[in-house]
Parts: C-alpha cells; structure tokens; sequence
C-alpha cells in the first residue's frame, strides 16, 4: 500500500516539527483547533444534520413562528426555537455559519489571490510601477476594510438601480458581499509580499536562477512565493475571523445576505427586531455562534504568529 | 522638519484627490443625475437640454475640476431620496456623530490605560487574568452583538421586570431598583441649540442617551489601548532605569506612574489617534443599532437606497476627517520622536 506507506510517512514528518510540537504544547490552541474542526465538519454535514432546509420558503411555516428553544420551555422538534417566519433555529444557524465561512473563505482567497499577485508584481518590477501600486495600497489602507466595503456594497446597488446590471441585488448578494470584501482587505498581502520580494530578489539562488535563464513569473511563484508564505497565512488567518466579522456586520445593517438567505448576521437582525418584547433567542444563539467561531479562528492565528515567528522560539 | 511636514502634506493632498476622483467617478457614472432629476415622462430634447445646462457633456477632466470646486465650497448636491441639499443633513447630522465619538474615545482611553496599567502591574493577579480573558471575548464579539446585548440588558430587561424576578436562581434587585438602573437606547434625547450645533452634552436626559452608544463604540478600542498599555507596561518594568529608580528608595506610585507609563503613552498616543478615525467609521454600525441620529446612521441609509449624492459627500468628508488626524499623529509622532524624523523623509518617498 504505497498510500499507506506515505500518509505513514507524512504523519511523522508532521509530528516531528518544531510546529506540530508548539501546537500540542499549547491546550488553548489545541481546544481552539477541535471547536473550528467541530464547526467545520458541522457547516459542511449540514443538509444532513439540520431539521429543515431554511432557504427553502416551503419549509417556512407561521403556524410555528417565534417558538422558544428548549430551556427557554420550547419543545424538542425545534431545539432553538424559530424565528418570526416559523424557520429553524438551529437549521439556520448550521446553514448561516456555513454562508458565513463561505463568505470568509472565499473573499480572504480573492484577497490574497490579488494581494500575492500584486506584491510580487510590485517587489520584482520596482520603479513607476511599484509607487503607483504601494500608493494605492497606502490610500486604501486610510480607510477601515469595513467603510470600502461598504462603499462597493453601494456602487453594485446603484449599479444595479440604475439597470446597469441585469441582476435583483439578493439574487447576487453573495458573490457582491465577496468582492466586497475580497476588494477591501488585499493591501495588507501586498505590502508584506512586496516586502519579502525585496528581501529574496537579491540573494544568490534567485540570481542563480536568472543567471541559468528561469523566466521572472516562474522565479516569483517557485522560487520567491514560497519563502514569502508564512507572513501571509498569518494574515490570511487573522484576515479569515475579520472577514468572518465585516460580513456579519454588513448583513445586520441590511447590506449584505437577504433575509431569504440568512447569514449569522442576517438571523441577528431579525432577532434584533423582537428583542424589546423580550424574545432573545433569535439574537443570541447566532451571536454566540459568531463569537465563539471567531475567537476560536482568532486563537488559531495568534498561535500561527508566534509559531511561525522565530524570534520567538 | 519643514521637509518632514511638508512632504506629509503633500501626501495628504495626494489621497485626497484619489478619493475626490473616486467619488467624482462614483457620481458620474453610478448615478445618473439626469435620470434622478426628472420624471419618467421627459421628453428625450428635455434631457440633452438638462445635460447641456448642467454641464454633462463637458469633457470628463473639466467636470472633475468643477466637482472640486463645489466640493471646496461644500456643495455636494441633492440627495436622491430625501430632496435636500447634502450639505445641510450632513451639517445637522454631524454634531450627533462628533459628541458620541468623543464620549467613546474618553472612555476607551480612560479604561484602556486605568485596566492596561492595573493588569501590567499586577500580572498574576486573578482579577489581571480575568480582565484580560474578558477583554479576549470583548475583541471577538462584534460591535453590534454588544450593543444589542447592552440595549437588552439595560433598557429591555428592566421594563419588562417582574416584582420577585429571580436572576440566574436568587433574587438580585427589586423592580424600583433595575428600574433606576434602566437607560435609554433610542436616538438622542433631549438636545441644546448652540447656533448650528445642537448638543446632547448639555443636558442630564442627553447625557443618559450617550450611555449604551458610547460604551458600545468604546469597548473595541478601549480592550484595543488596554492590550497595548499592558504590553508596554510589562516591557518598561523590566528595564533597568525602572530597577534603579526601585533601588533609589522612590515610592511604588513614583515609579509606576512617573516612570513607567510615562514612557508607555507615546505608541498609545499614536494608536489612539489613529483609532479615533476608526470610531468615526465604527460609529456607522453603533448609530445603526441604537438609531443614533448620526452621519453613519444617514451613511447607511444612503447605501441601502443608493443615494449617490450622499454617499459620495460621507466619503469625502470622512476622508477628510482621516487624513487631517494621520497627518497630526505622524506629525506629532516625528515632534516627540526625532528618529522618526530623518529616516522616514529620506527614504520614505523613493
């Protein structure tokens, strides 16, 4: 079993690091990696663990609306209770996680995609290029990712008010909330790319590898990128609990997912619309959901730092 | 020193043309200005006119310098929705905005250094690491979860009390009492003319409304300063001019305060300065949440409806706001630090 023989060997290359070591030594980050791991496998089980599908309108019914969850004296076929729409709680919370990992993943991968590409483009091209690029960045980097988001969030609205786009805008929120998003947080892996760039470009196995004729693009991927990568996860890391946030945030204030849709932020603003009659559940299950899944991303990328940094070994 | 400032300021100039540029190509060519003017009925000679009068057939680099220049003056047209000139809502929305960023940045300073400096002191202490792990949670719950929470801790929770309400399994307060606890989570409260500033700073009812917002906005930035002081207490204590002022014989309050934080408040002077930007763009979401009558507030409602002209006015303006209080900090930063002064302006700008 030539596959045994190498997952085999893999697992001690992994065990032996000097990562996996200060991974196991750390129980906080060991607890944070099991809650992330938990609430992964849940978001993708979910069509086979959740009561209902909650985006499918047939499945709503205002015959059960505003059930409280079981300890709040509910019954145990709605366990958290249902929101004004009679939906799920807990269907919706499993599926609005899932939307907003999605949604996180999604714009940091378009985020680094465009930083990376960037940052290299910048380090090995230098001159005019560079400063219009790394001023961009600066100008950019003025505002908070949340207002540009925003900002884009209300150009595709008046995009699309104006019929410019042939689009209803919940049928596209999703893809908008991740350009959104994925456009507001890429400054941050230019800089440190180009940073590394400048740092590589002169050391002696990327002028060997000039010298015996390797094209600049592949230099950059194969040659500067993956010593360029550890500051980036970093990033990305930290960069996945902030996005994870910003969507939430945009969805309560009515500008990102639908309602029809619900992401954690979204069932959030529906709760926040009964909780001066005292029905708190519909707020805070999704919101305790959304806290601990970003504490736990942020736990993760505090230790990636530290792991990663040597100074600190 | 004159280069330093000089070349900041230049740069200041530089991004707020950018913004200007994206917010006359937002204006332009997002909203089409003719469309929201007139009705469905125009005739088709009705609207070339209309462009013609208005401007919008000049070429893109003549209008752009005719935006700047209304801009300059403060003109920012009229908003689509609410049929009033931007300039006005955003002068009546201001004060609103500018009171509660300030109550915010007091607190969060004020806690921020008061808990950095009692958790750097005393850092095994068990209430150190419960303040420490709370202001964890604090960083990972976003602004608006807090800020419903606080609304249904303080004003829900107390109107809806029941005489001999049992509280996590024994009776805490009586009704008289949660009620005398209980704090406004709507809007501003009772407000004062000043000219053209109306202020909610004047008045006891003000003061109450600016409770739950304040604290909301603050407490990201407050767990933010008290991380930071922290850190730098902890670095500080353990250098040798703090062990020395110890052996001379002063008195724990001499050198924890004159010493030690002393030496801490220059990185948090900077991020608090750079911070106060961020409240203004965080205020959005607090103004949201308790329908504080605020710029963010006007901010939000303008994207949800694409209100061009609005949108495009709050950009502008909050640019502005950010690239006058980096300039100062930078500025201020080289002042108290001189290292700052010659690397930065030499090499910086390459």
């Amino acid at each position: 079993m030539a596959g045994g023989i190498s997952i085999a060997r893999a697992w001690r290359k992994v065990s032996g690091s000097d990562i996996y070591y200060s991974f196991r030594t750390s129980r906080i980050t060991v607890a944070a990696a099991i809650v992330t791991a938990i609430i992964f496998a849940a978001c993708f089980a979910a069509p086979l663990i959740a009561i209902q599908d909650p985006y499918d309108p047939a499945n709503l019914d205002l015959g059960v609306a505003m059930r409280p969850p079981v300890f709040w004296g509910g019954g145990w076929d709605f366990p958290l209770g249902t929101d004004d729409q009679g939906r799920d709680m807990y269907s919706a919370i499993l599926y609005g996680t899932r939307l907003s990992l999605i949604v996180g993943f999604a714009s940091v991968l378009l985020a680094m995609a465009l930083g990376v590409t960037i940052g290299l483009v910048s380090g090995y091209a230098g001159g005019a290029t560079d400063a219009v690029l790394m001023r961009a960045a600066d100008v950019q980097l003025t505002f908070p990712a949340f207002l540009i988001a925003l900002t884009l969030d209300g150009i595709v609205r008046g995009l699309i008010a104006q019929k410019v786009l042939p689009f209803d805008h919940d049928a596209i929120a999703l893809p908008v909330i991740v350009l959104s998003l994925g456009l507001s947080f890429w400054p941050q892996y230019a800089r440190t790319v180009r940073g590394a760039v400048l740092v590589e470009r002169t050391k002696d196995y990327v002028n060997a590898a000039r010298i015996i004729g390797v094209r600049p693009w592949r230099i950059l991927w194969r040659h500067i990128l993956p010593n360029a990568m550890g500051p980036v996860l970093v990033i990305a890391t930290i960069n996945l609990a902030v996005a994870i946030i910003t969507e939430a945030t945009l969805s309560f204030l009515g500008v990102g997912m639908p309602k029809t849709q619900p992401s954690l932020g979204t069932l959030i603003q529906i709760g926040n619309d009964y909780l001066s009659s005292g029905d708190l559940w519909i707020t805070v299950s999704p919101g305790i959901m959304l806290a601990v899944l970003v504490l736990a991303v942020n736990l993760l990328g505090d230790w990636l730092r530290d792991a990663l940094n040597p100074k600190l070994r | 020193m004159l280069a330093f400032v000089v070349n900041r300021l230049l740069q200041a100039v530089g991004v707020m043309l950018v913004v200007a540029l994206v917010a006359f190509v937002i204006s332009n060519y997002i909203g089409d200005p003719i469309n929201n003017m007139v009705g469905q009925d125009a005739t088709h000679e009705d609207r070339a006119r209309m462009r013609t009068e208005l401007g919008l057939d000049d070429p893109a680099p003549v209008q752009f310098g005719r935006f700047i220049a209304e801009g300059l003056r403060g003109n920012f047209g009229i908003s689509y929705q609410l049929k009033r000139p931007v300039s006005t809502l955003i002068a009546e929305r201001l004060p609103a905005t500018l009171e509660l960023v300030l109550v915010a940045a007091v607190i969060a300073l004020a806690g921020g250094v008061v808990g950095g400096v009692y958790t750097g002191l005393r850092r095994n202490a068990m209430s150190s690491r419960a303040i420490m792990t709370v202001s964890l949670v604090g960083v990972s719950l976003p602004t608006f979860v807090i800020g419903i929470l606080l609304i249904y801790g303080f004003a829900v929770l107390p109107k809806s009390c029941v005489e001999g309400m049992h509280l996590f399994g024994r009776m805490l307060l009586t009704c008289a009492e949660v009620g005398a606890i209980a704090l406004p989570s709507f809007g501003r409260g009772d407000t004062v003319e000043l000219g053209s500033w109306t202020s909610g700073l004047l008045t006891a009812d003000g003061w109450r409304h600016l409770v739950l917002p304040g604290i909301t906005l603050s407490l990201f930035n407050l767990t933010l300063i008290l991380r930071l002081v922290r850190s730098e207490m902890l670095e500080v204590l353990r250098t040798d001019y703090i062990k020395f002022a110890r052996a001379r014989g002063l008195s724990n309050r001499a050198v924890n305060f004159g010493h030690a934080l002393k030496n801490t408040l220059v990185p948090v002077i900077t991020v608090a300065g750079i911070q106060i930007g961020s409240l203004i763009a965080f205020s959005t979401i607090t103004e949201t949440v308790f329908q504080w009558p605020g710029m963010g507030l006007l901010f939000i409602q303008s994207v949800q409806f694409a209100d061009v002209p609005i949108m495009t006015a709050y950009l502008v303006m909050a640019a502005l706001i950010f690239v006058i209080i980096n300039f100062t900090v930078d500025v201020l930063y080289a002042a108290i630090d001189p290292r700052l002064r010659s690397d930065r302006a030499g090499t910086a700008r390459a």
